[in-house]
């Protein structure tokens, strides 16, 4: 029973979550939104239960002076202001400082390093070893070149050229991965919802 | 009927069909799946975390379980609780990064079982699964900090990436730690194919389930996708002659 009743929750959810998808019944859409706003429920415990082994694993690492410790002292305490300040109120100034003044800037200055991570990865790749790396390295001088005004300069079929490039093998490809993906989705889906997959629980034998 | 749903509903049923079938005729004749070779590779990740005695960092990325990509983090899961089933049994270290709360007691409950079926139970550490935030800049500072910080031997990336799919990689080639990743995003895919060592690409990460359990079950519902594959593929060339040819019937049908 352990087993059998998140395998049988797990299979009435998804097929009421697929037939809310197809048809248009006002009683399958009520279900449909409930279970969503249950989804969101667990979610929250889940988010509970995350924030409980977060806490653990540092309290520990701080208590036995482990590795870089005072890591940890910035990461509980950080997280602590962070939920004090987000239950006095989200309009606070302390808030508005955290979220707007430091996670905000955080975050773009993350997102400007994929730029140089791109670069050393492109310089480790872009070696003609190989057919493949070759035709790699070839693809993605001619779609820099014609994707930048000097490509023009140089040869003006660059854009030309980029643009086939991008619009009929590199489409056909990227369809070909898409119609893979969204079927063995759909598969993945009808194992779960049927209970013939049970892997999600922990594996099958 | 919901209007334009249709045709989609049609699909849904016939990959349904075919994968059901395909699963009764595996259970009398077992289907063959080509070499993954980055499926393959786990083992010798594994062995490298092994000996080096450094740990392996997995990751399943930064989708939840119950959005678009929610396919994509069963498969990470599934890869998940055999990875950790070949850690246990050699005796390596292996940390898990966790993003979505609702993915951390499902990849706790994994590693758990594997720890259990390798006959290893009281070697589970179940700290050694870390929630580290649904933030995508914190989560992927955390990860790096993981791999950079313990001088991860091996990293497995097997979910959905977004723009930390390239960082995580870049870290992990900074160490000298094998990678290897696999996720459906063709928006990210190109990096990881440049940044990692093997990569799982597109369905490859869904059938890696079937894969590495060699379960009938599993590998016919592989096969049954096939035939939905099959399918799909020849519409697209019916589609494009009978488009090129100046009719839209086939285009509006399954528009429908």
């Amino acid at each position: 029973m352990r087993r059998e009743l998140p395998v049988l929750i797990a299979g009435l959810s998804g097929a009421l979550m697929v037939a809310e998808y197809f048809f248009n019944v006002g009683i399958l859409k009520t279900w449909g939104l409930e279970m969503q706003n249950w989804g969101v429920i667990i979610a929250a415990f889940a988010l509970g239960l995350a924030a409980v082994s977060l806490i653990r694993i540092h309290s520990r690492k701080m208590i036995e002076r482990r590795g870089e410790w005072y890591n940890s002292v910035l990461l509980v305490g950080g997280m602590l202001v962070t939920a004090v300040s987000g239950i006095i109120g989200p309009d606070t100034a302390m808030f508005r400082f955290i979220f707007e003044d430091m996670i905000t800037p955080l975050g773009s200055a993350f997102y400007s390093m994929v730029a140089y991570y791109l670069l050393s990865a492109a310089y480790r790749t872009f070696r003609a070893r190989s057919f493949e790396a070759t035709a790699l390295l070839l693809s993605g001088i001619i779609v820099m070149l014609g994707s930048a005004p000097i490509g023009e300069v140089i040869w003006s079929k660059f854009p030309v050229l980029a643009d086939w490039i991008m619009q009929f093998p590199n489409l056909a490809g990227s369809r070909g991965v898409l119609v893979g993906a969204a079927v063995g989705t759909v598969g993945i889906g009808v194992r779960i919802i049927l209970g013939i997959d049970r892997s999600y629980l922990g594996g099958s034998e | 009927m919901e209007a334009g749903r249709v045709t989609s509903f049609i699909a849904f049923l016939f990959i349904a069909a075919a994968v059901l079938y395909s699963i009764r005729v595996a259970k009398t004749r077992m289907p063959s799946i080509r070499k993954i070779a980055g499926l393959d590779a786990i083992e010798e990740a594994v062995g490298r975390a092994t000996e080096t005695g450094k740990p392996l960092f997995y990751t399943t990325g930064t989708a939840d379980i119950t959005g678009s990509y929610g396919a994509n983090i069963f498969a990470g899961l599934e890869i998940l609780g055999h990875t950790s089933r070949i850690v246990a049994r050699n005796n390596a270290d292996m940390i898990v990064g966790i993003s979505l709360p609702n993915v951390y007691p499902l990849a706790l409950q994994m590693v758990e079982q594997g720890y259990l079926y390798a006959g290893k139970r009281e070697y589970f550490k179940p700290d050694s699964i870390q929630f580290l935030s649904s933030t995508q800049f914190a989560y992927a500072s955390g990860c790096m900090g993981i791999i950079q910080r313990e001088q991860a031997a091996a990293t497995l990336m097997m979910g959905h990436f977004m723009a930390e799919a390239i960082l995580l990689a870049e870290a992990s080639a900074q160490v000298g730690a094998i990678s290897i990743a696999g996720m459906t995003s063709m928006a990210q895919l190109p990096f990881l194919i440049a940044a990692c060592d093997y990569t799982l690409i597109g369905d490859e990460l869904l059938v890696a389930g079937a894969y590495l359990a060699q379960d009938p079950v599993k590998m016919g519902s592989i096969a049954g996708q096939d035939w939905a594959k099959l399918l799909g593929f020849i519409l697209i060339a019916v589609g494009s002659v009978m488009v090129t040819a100046g009719s839209a019937w086939l285009k509006d049908l399954l528009s429908l």
